[in-house]
């Protein structure tokens, strides 16, 4: 027997130690640094990137639905950057697409856009991508923190079959492969994104039900509130990263 | 109308080698996944594209199943006098679609 003090023990410390000091570089890391060099190339070349032939049509689709009525493009900038935003009026967390489908039905008197549909998601990538490039900087709000609270807790919740949380996956084993993939740190700095495997453009709510379905759990509703929460806790968790959208993603 | 995103010069140099690339919007629907109801969801993918400079081609591609979607494209070809280049894409469904850029060469 190993006294605690001697042996493997003191070497785990002195470990700990040195990785205190020269360890991996503090603060969050993108998905994008992991990724292969071609296909960090796809996705910082404007002419290889699909996801910019969505940014194209959210830019037609910004004029076509009558949003320069009331907003320049210029105007959407930083704005991907701080949401989830709280929201006043239904007194709430919103999140961009949610922020974007009130301005089209509460404000347009427009019918409502399929969440997960080709304008909505052209829209919402057209006005996260005049972000591209800045930090995220989580929403001040008081009231906000609440919200990351409550997403933090369903972050380290265990889900489904496999009883996993998403903090056992991007936090503790980020780096290393699950099968064939290896496991980011879960950072939505990207989104909406274009994504190999769905051969086309998707939302961060489409990206956290494949994790919950990967765990074998039931995901949330479309637009639950369980989302927007999550997704407060990942920009606070990201905080600094910067907005790659559109971002390109195996 | 599917979008593209066409990287050409507009100017060259007579003898210059120049760079084209292209990305149109596309499924690419290969004719062996079934949908979410079980059943093969039909084949949709582009068949072949074709670049023209003054009518003459100076680059064509067969594309097939299991090429992604949206097909990107990246070609050169010697510049030798100025004139319009068009790029097709055709292919199932009866689907057409032509850009032209013109390309002046001093
Ligand atoms: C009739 C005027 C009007 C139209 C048209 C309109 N909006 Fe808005 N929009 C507003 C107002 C007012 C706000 C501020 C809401 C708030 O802060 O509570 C807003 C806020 C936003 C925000 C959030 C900005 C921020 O700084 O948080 C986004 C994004 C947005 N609109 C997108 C759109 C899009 C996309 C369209 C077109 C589909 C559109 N809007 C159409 C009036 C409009
Ligand atoms: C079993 C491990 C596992 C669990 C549990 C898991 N994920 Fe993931 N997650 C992954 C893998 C692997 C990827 C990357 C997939 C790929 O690139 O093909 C990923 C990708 C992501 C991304 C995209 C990162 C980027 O760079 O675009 C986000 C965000 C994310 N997960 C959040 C979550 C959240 C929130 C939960 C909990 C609800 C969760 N994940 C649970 C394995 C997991």
């Amino acid at each position: 027997m190993n006294h605690p003090w001697t042996g493997p023990r003191l070497a785990r410390v002195a470990l700990l130690l040195a990785v205190a000091v020269f360890g991996p570089a503090a603060g969050p890391r993108s998905g994008f640094e992991t990724m292969s060099p071609e296909l960090r190339a796809m996705q910082q070349d404007d002419l290889a990137n699909p996801g910019m032939l969505h940014v194209a049509e959210g830019e037609a689709q910004f004029q076509q639905q009558g949003c320069t009525a009331c907003h320049s493009a210029e105007a959407m900038q930083g704005v991907a950057a701080r949401y989830p935003a709280f929201d006043a009026a239904r007194d709430g967390p919103i999140d961009l697409a949610g922020r974007i489908a009130q301005c089209r039905e509460e404000r347009q008197g427009r019918a409502p856009l399929p969440r997960e549909g080709k304008e909505m998601l052209a829209l919402s990538v057209f006005v996260a991508h005049q972000s591209r490039g800045l930090p995220l900087t989580p929403n001040p709000d008081p009231r906000m923190e609440f919200v990351r609270r409550q997403g933090e807790a369903l972050f380290r919740e265990r889900r489904g079959q496999l009883n996993l949380s998403c903090g056992q996956c991007h936090d503790d084993n980020a780096g290393r492969r699950l099968a064939g993939s290896l496991i980011p740190e879960g950072h939505a700095n990207g989104y909406p994104l274009y994504r190999l495997e769905w051969q086309g453009l998707g939302s961060l709510q489409r990206r956290l039900r494949n994790c919950m379905v990967g765990v074998r759990s039931e995901p949330f509703a479309p637009g639950a509130a369980e989302y927007i929460a999550l997704e407060a806790f990942l920009a606070e968790r990201a905080r600094g990263l910067v907005v790659e959208t559109p971002a390109v993603r195996p | 109308m599917a979008r593209t995103l066409l990287r050409v010069p507009g100017t060259a140099q007579r003898g210059e080698v120049v760079e084209i690339r292209t990305l149109i919007q596309h499924p690419m629907e290969t004719g062996f996944r079934p949908g979410a109801d079980g059943t093969v969801q039909p084949r949709d993918i582009i068949r072949r594209f074709t670049c023209l400079y003054n009518n003459r081609p100076v680059f064509e591609a067969d594309l097939h199943p299991a090429i992604a979607a949206n097909p990107y494209l990246t070609f050169t070809f010697v510049a030798r006098e100025s004139g319009v280049l068009a790029f097709i894409w055709e292919g199932d469904n009866g689907f057409s679609q032509t850009e032209t850029r013109a390309l002046t060469v001093a």
